[in-house]
């Protein structure tokens, strides 16, 4: 399996991303900078988190224009897997890849914070290497994280099985308590309806290293590896 | 287009620069003439306390600076310690009070932002930041609002450019009601065979300018807004204050490590402080070169900019380098491929002459070396104040001792210097990078080094209380108790920093507060033989005439060879036996019992036996390397039984209780809320008694067996009578809400 992970100027999940798929989990992985027109042959594609642009003006509205995107949606299109993390997600979500906005968390703050979530469907690329139902200890960090679609939508993603984690207590019981950011009906993550793009406001990179006794983010990983 | 005319230069207007008529007859007597008033705007802030250390440098003196580990002391950027596997460690710590009491946001925000660009400059990538932070009286409603602004700016600047902020300190006083202080500590690891200098050295080489066009902002921050009091007139400073862009840093961060990767970098130095004038005289002073540059070159924000205003901006996130000449194309290439100004605006020269053009004009030319090391070294008068030996002492005898302790325990939990900080650093990414083994909420944060088996530990203390009863001592203890919070993480501290916060150095009291907290970390970095690499030194924090107590910060790194033997100060198991560490003694003086329950600032600071102290840290961190223990947790402000309580819930994961046994002749008070140094509390597997109390007794240290971990409750039984029993988890309510509350 080869993974490309794109570096836009402000990515800073990128090293990160890159450690975890080619240092603990030893996968081929190249960077892709935002500036190239084209792409090569990836079995994979992540859009790490991070301030793309600066996120001045909203977070990945700026990324959205960028040279690469171009043919990231091709790619995508033709059913390549793309996985966004925090800032990867609001791109997917600006680019019209995945459908619904993120916007300022509840608290109005940022939130850094390790927290539980369920995980809603097993049957994606992303998530086939645990079970539905299943709750991950994932760290979230991030300002604009709630996740927000009309009512349509909404119903679109349920009847489609698109959300894929949502925020829980420790025991999986996802009650508004236990919603860090205001997120629609708890919402942490979602993937596209063929299941082949997944964006998540947690970062299953940050709890994927075994020198912390916590490696839950490998499940992500390690699901997209077995589907490949 | 012509230059507008300068003002004249006359008696009557170099005071509105900060200059003293004797430092006018002085920069006469240097150059045999008049300057020009652009000539006076760069002496104005050389010879800035901020820039000079005109008042502290012989002081400093006294401060070690060597050891076997320095790969760089003071006077550069940072300092730089080798931690072995041809890795170093690179840090400092730097206050940005001034601009962050005018505008919390952007002054927090910036601060963080310079700092960075020390660490960087040296060649090193960010890898850790830490602040302390301090404010007045939370009945003010300003005081509120400064803690919001300065959080805000902290988290947005540093999360945006992903180095993650792992720990420090918030503290409230009335002493800093109109004079909050923000100190920002950056670490970064580096190969030790690419550390990079701000040497201008190698004549023909070119002058590159990158990053942030050139604006008037920040114009006389160093000379103005941070080297003189507060007073009515601080409201009209706010356009002296910087404005940070975090996405800018982080382009440049990268496209300078980047750019480090080739031979032909000679020397890079960040534009701080008094912007372009510090970083071009520094560099080719520390070289003894000279260097010619054309002002007119300079990107710049907006139009009209004289050359004074472009020498003294202090625009944010610009560096200058010298690189070799006949490489400048690769220079531009790199920084232009991360959408960054780099522009050769000079060269170096023999000359030891600073000139400088604009408009083919002749504007600045000025001998290098008497600017940088001419500025007046100030010996000034010291006299102890006459408050010390009023706060000195304390009658025990009109205070009673305490029968119950529960209540007293939750005033401690609540006040806003013991509570729970996580309202703070829950808003700082402090897991970015995947290197913080302990994250913030423990004694000291760990933070493993890529590529090798090792971490740091880093700590970041000050009691400021302390420092205002006894500033020797005080200092003193700062620096123990950084050590020991360094020694419950695993870790042996191997570098010191300091940022020294104290009031108008034209008092001969405040002189003296300085001069004896200096001699007080000198004498504890002496006898641990931990050098003081870098530092900054903040004077004038004082507000229409009052003073802040004296806040000498220090922030200390600790080496542990293996990262996977950090240990962490929260209970891991029920059932494991508790026990401290060290000796009680019957001292109340300074604490923050006196201070919350009976409002008194008053009596003897803990006494410090550093001897005993250094073996203390010895067998903690022996007892760490061995599993022999769970948890680790210094006592210090609230004493023993904060530490307890503290160790019960501060813990991520869970929340256990404690039944407590102790039998003691001093009184209850300075038993449980009493702040004797040198004491740490442990927790162990029952199976690891004997051969822990072994090796205690082997180090000569004290050991009190003090109960066992479990249950929902604390309960403290001192001499066989009931003092505290209490439901954990209203204790853990009390300590958790707090700051939330107050910072909403």
């Amino acid at each position: 399996m080869k993974c490309g992970i794109v570096v836009f100027p402000g990515s800073n999940c990128d090293r990160d991303s890159f450690h975890i798929l080619k240092e603990i989990l030893g996968l081929e992985t190249e960077w892709i900078w935002h500036k190239e027109n084209s792409l090569k042959k990836f079995d994979l594609i992540v859009l790490p988190g991070g301030f793309s642009y600066g996120d001045y003006l909203r977070p990945g509205a700026i990324a959205k224009f960028s040279p690469i995107m171009k043919s990231i949606m091709e790619y995508a299109e033709n059913g390549g897997k793309l996985l966004g993390i925090c800032n990867g997600f609001q791109i997917l979500l600006e680019c019209g890849l995945l459908p619904g906005v993120l916007m300022r968390n509840i608290s109005h703050a940022f939130i850094c914070d390790t927290v539980p979530v369920r995980l809603e469907n097993d049957q994606t690329p992303f998530t086939s290497n645990s079970s539905k139902g299943s709750v991950l200890k994932l760290p979230i960090a991030h300002a604009d994280g709630r996740y927000f679609a009309d009512e349509n939508t909404l119903k679109e993603l349920e009847d489609n099985d698109q959300v894929v984690l949502r925020y829980c207590d420790s025991s999986g019981m996802v009650a508004s308590e236990n919603n860090p950011n205001g997120s629609l009906t708890n919402i942490a993550g979602i993937v596209n309806k063929s299941k082949t793009i997944c964006g998540m406001m947690p970062h299953p990179e940050r709890q994927a290293d075994p020198a912390w006794p916590n490696v839950d983010g490998q499940v992500i990983f390690r699901s997209l590896i077995q589907s490949s | 287009m012509p230059l507008p005319p300068s003002p004249l230069v006359n008696i009557d207007n170099i005071e509105s620069l900060g200059l003293t008529l004797p430092e006018f007859e002085r920069i006469q007597h240097l150059l045999g003439r008049n300057p020009n008033w652009t000539e006076l705007g760069i002496f104005s802030v050389m010879w800035s306390e901020h820039c000079s250390y005109k008042s502290s440098k012989v002081h400093l003196k006294n401060l070690p600076t060597e050891g076997p580990r320095v790969v760089q002391g003071p006077g550069e950027n940072a300092g730089v310690v080798d931690i072995g596997d041809g890795k170093v460690a690179v840090f400092k710590i730097e206050s940005h009070n001034h601009p962050s009491f005018v505008e919390p946001f952007q002054g927090a925000a910036t601060g963080v932002g310079g700092i960075l660009r020390d660490i960087f400059t040296m060649g090193a990538r960010p890898i850790a930041l830490l602040n302390s932070l301090r404010f007045g009286d939370p009945e003010e409603p300003r005081t509120r609002y400064l803690l919001r602004g300065v959080v805000n700016g902290i988290s947005s600047y540093g999360n945006c450019v992903g180095v993650p902020n792992v720990g420090g300190e918030i503290n409230f006083d009335f002493c800093y009601d109109n004079n909050n202080l923000v100190n920002v500590f950056c670490l970064g690891v580096a190969d030790k065979d690419r550390i990079f200098l701000g040497n201008a050295s190698g004549v023909g080489n070119s002058v590159l300018y990158v990053g942030s066009k050139t604006g008037r902002d920040g114009i006389h921050g160093a000379s103005l807004l941070a080297s003189s009091e507060f007073d009515e007139t601080t409201e009209a400073k706010r356009p002296t204050v910087q404005v940070g862009d975090p996405f800018t840093e982080k382009l440049l961060i990268e496209a300078c490590l980047e750019a480090m990767e080739h031979d032909w970098i000679v020397g890079i130095q960040d534009m701080g402080a008094a912007g372009l004038t510090s970083s071009s005289f520094e560099m080719a002073d520390r070289s003894g070169t000279g260097v010619e540059l054309d002002l007119s070159k300079v990107p710049m924000r907006e139009t009209g900019m004289t050359p004074f205003e472009i020498l003294l901006s202090e625009s944010q996130e610009r560096m200058l380098f010298v690189i070799e000449k006949g490489h400048e194309e690769e220079a531009k290439k790199i920084f232009e491929k991360w959408d960054l100004d780099a522009v050769v605006i000079g060269q170096v020269t023999d000359t030891g002459v600073m000139r400088m053009t604009m408009e083919g004009e002749e504007v600045v030319n000025l001998p290098i070396h008497a600017v940088v090391e001419s500025a007046p070294q100030l010996v000034r008068p010291t006299k102890k104040p006459n408050y010390i030996e009023a706060v000195d002492t304390l009658n025990l005898n009109i205070i009673p001792d305490l029968e119950r302790g529960e209540g007293i325990l939750k005033l401690l939990l609540k006040s806003l210097n013991i509570a729970d900080k996580s309202w703070a650093y829950k808003q700082y990414d402090h897991m970015v990078g995947i290197n913080t083994l302990v994250m913030p909420g423990s004694d000291a944060a760990v933070i493993r080094v890529k590529e090798t088996n090792k971490a740091l530990a880093i700590s970041v203390d000050c009691n400021s209380r302390y420092c205002h009863l006894n500033p020797f001592r005080g200092a003193q203890i700062a620096v123990a108790e950084c050590f020991r919070n360094i020694a419950c993480s695993g870790g042996v501290p191997i570098g010191l920093t300091n940022c020294l916060n104290f009031g108008n150095p034209e008092k001969p009291e405040i002189m003296w507060q300085f001069e004896q907290a200096v001699l007080g970390i000198g004498n504890v970095c002496n006898y641990f033989s931990v050098p003081v690499v870098s530092g900054n030194v903040s004077l004038y924090n004082e507000t229409k005439g009052k003073s802040i107590y004296p806040t000498p910060v220090v922030a200390a790194v600790g080496l542990l060879e293996d990262q996977t033997k950090h240990c962490t100060q929260w209970f891991k198991n029920p059932g494991d036996h508790i026990a401290l560490l060290g000796l009680t003694l019957e001292e109340i003086g300074g604490t923050d019992y006196l201070e919350n329950y009976l409002d008194l600032c008053q009596g003897s600071v803990p006494a410090l036996d550093i001897k005993y102290e250094r073996m203390l840290h010895q067998l903690c961190v022996e007892l760490i390397q061995n599993d022999l223990i769970q948890s680790a947790h210094d006592c210090s402000e609230g004493g023993l039984a904060v530490a307890i309580a503290e160790s019960c819930f501060s813990g991520p994961n869970q929340t256990l209780g404690a039944t407590i046994e102790l039998k003691s002749s001093i009184r209850n008070d300075a038993l449980m809320f009493g702040e004797s140094q040198s004491r740490i509390v442990i927790s162990y597997s029952p199976d690891k008694k004997e051969v822990i109390e072994e090796r205690v007794n082997n180090a000569g240290i004290d050991f009190s067996s003090l109960g066992i971990v479990g249950g929902n409750d604390l309960t403290v039984q001192l001499n066989d009578k009931e003092f505290i029993k209490e439901k954990i988890s209203t204790l853990e309510e009390a300590w958790r809400e707090p700051l939330k509350r107050y910072g909403g």
